[in-house]
């Protein structure tokens, strides 16, 4: 079965089945890489935006997006990488964060901020804590801007005592 | 515009793109070669991930260099199967790790100079290009972040760690000119608007490094020679890294996994 005609909105919900391996409670909608959906005669592009230029599971996602589809009855299915404008966290939608939060991951506290080499280079002290996603409490630390992926940091609650990743605000 | 007009222009692009894929290359390589080495858990999972950035930057400008030489190059075929005379990056990023201090003062000199390079670039005529100038720009941040914290620290820190800094500044400042010094290419590409002004890239990189040795009690070296030839010929030391690195896809070539 081919599958040529249908709206963008139901390619949408087809890919909220395509979850980030490395955060498998989201979908792709939901962490803003599709850009776009597009009909091209039987064809259906989709476009996504990385994450981060490293991001080692991209490539996974173009993947499952192209098998996701298939399996979905759209046999011609193409991805694009597009890279304007860049991805940002303040995509993610508050529901989102809260099943970030759910799953034990502080989700990205505040907007995204440019900020000026003077500001970047200007060691940083007292910065807004984290909440912690198991107590909820404000009393945390962070250990490491760089985690386990390059989205995460690592943080450290001193009321609950325990380790935990933070989606860092990007 | 005539036929020739434009292959000239794509190689013209086409040598610009690699200069800015195999800086980012071949100074990814060298961070990751911290991986399981660095001095505490956190600083190695740091330069990994820096690595990573670096390698996924180098990705999208060569696939792109690639597409603009229409001659069936991928990334890959830029990056394993290319000889070392053939590599455009300049000098100091294929430079030896060193010790911690050589690695980081050398980060925070190519962090200062990828900032403003980019922050000129994602203004680029050339949208491709503007748009993965704009995916970087947003990584350097945290990575000059990182590197000009670890500089103040080592710098205003222990005897050693002092001492070290400022040894690594002075070995490397001979090769910080070369990031600066256009030649024909960088000055064709930015009077098309796709490239960026090197020298004004040069004068805010002397700002914020004048800045940060300061505060880190570094001295910055007094006015020296600059040594040249990068982007066209390279140290003893890239020839060495290059075998290590293109070995496995060049001894199992089209292998995937």
């Amino acid at each position: 079965m081919t599958k040529t005609i249908a709206t963008k909105e139901e390619v949408l919900e087809i890919l909220a089945e395509v979850k980030d391996p490395e955060l498998p409670v989201i979908d792709i909608v939901e962490l803003g890489i599709v850009r776009d959906v597009v009909f091209d005669g039987g064809r259906v592009r989709i476009d996504v935006t990385p994450t981060y230029s490293g991001c080692p599971a991209m490539e996974v996602i173009e993947r499952d997006i192209v098998t996701t589809l298939n399996s979905h009855g759209f046999s011609n299915v193409a991805v694009r990488s597009v890279f304007s404008p860049p991805w940002t966290t303040d995509w993610i939608s508050a529901s989102t964060k809260e099943k970030l939060r759910a799953y034990g991951i502080a989700p990205p506290s505040g907007a995204s901020k440019a900020g000026t080499a003077e500001e970047l280079v200007t060691i940083r002290r007292g910065r807004p804590a984290v909440e912690c996603p198991y107590c909820g409490s404000s009393n945390t630390e962070e250990k490491s801007e760089f985690g386990s992926t390059a989205c995460k940091a690592i943080h450290y609650c001193n009321s609950c005592h325990q380790p935990f990743d933070y989606f860092k605000s990007f | 515009m005539t036929q020739s007009e434009t292959s000239a222009d794509s190689a013209e692009l086409f040598e610009y793109l690699l200069r800015l894929g195999d800086d980012r290359l071949v100074l990814g390589h060298r961070l990751s070669e911290w991986c399981g080495h660095g001095p505490i858990l956190e600083e190695d999972i740091a330069l990994a991930n820096i690595a990573l950035d670096l390698i996924g930057q180098a990705t999208l400008y060569l696939r792109l260099a690639g597409e603009t030489e229409g001659k069936g190059r991928n990334e890959d075929a830029l990056a394993y199967f290319r000889e070392g005379v053939e590599f455009r990056n300049v000098q100091m990023v294929e430079l030896p790790r060193g010790d911690f201090a050589f690695t980081i003062v050398r980060q925070f000199f190519f962090d200062a100079y990828s900032y403003h390079l980019l922050e000129q670039l994602l203004r680029s005529t050339h949208a491709e290009l503007a748009g993965i100038a704009a995916k970087g720009y947003k990584e350097v941040r945290y990575h000059l972040r990182h590197s000009s914290d670890w500089v103040q620290r080592l710098g205003d820190g222990t005897e050693e760690s002092h001492a070290r800094a400022q040894k690594a500044v002075d070995d490397l400042w001979r090769f910080t000119g070369e990031m600066f010094t256009p030649d024909e290419i960088d000055e064709r590409m930015q009077a098309r608007g796709v490239g960026a002004d090197l020298p004004a890239v040069g004068k805010k990189w002397h700002s914020i490094v004048n800045d940060v040795l300061g505060r880190a009690t570094l001295s910055v070296p007094a006015e020296t020679f600059m040594l040249s030839g990068g982007r066209k010929g390279h140290t003893e030391y890239l020839g060495h890294m290059l075998a290590e690195m293109q070995i496995v896809a060049r001894s199992h070539p089209g292998v995937e996994w």
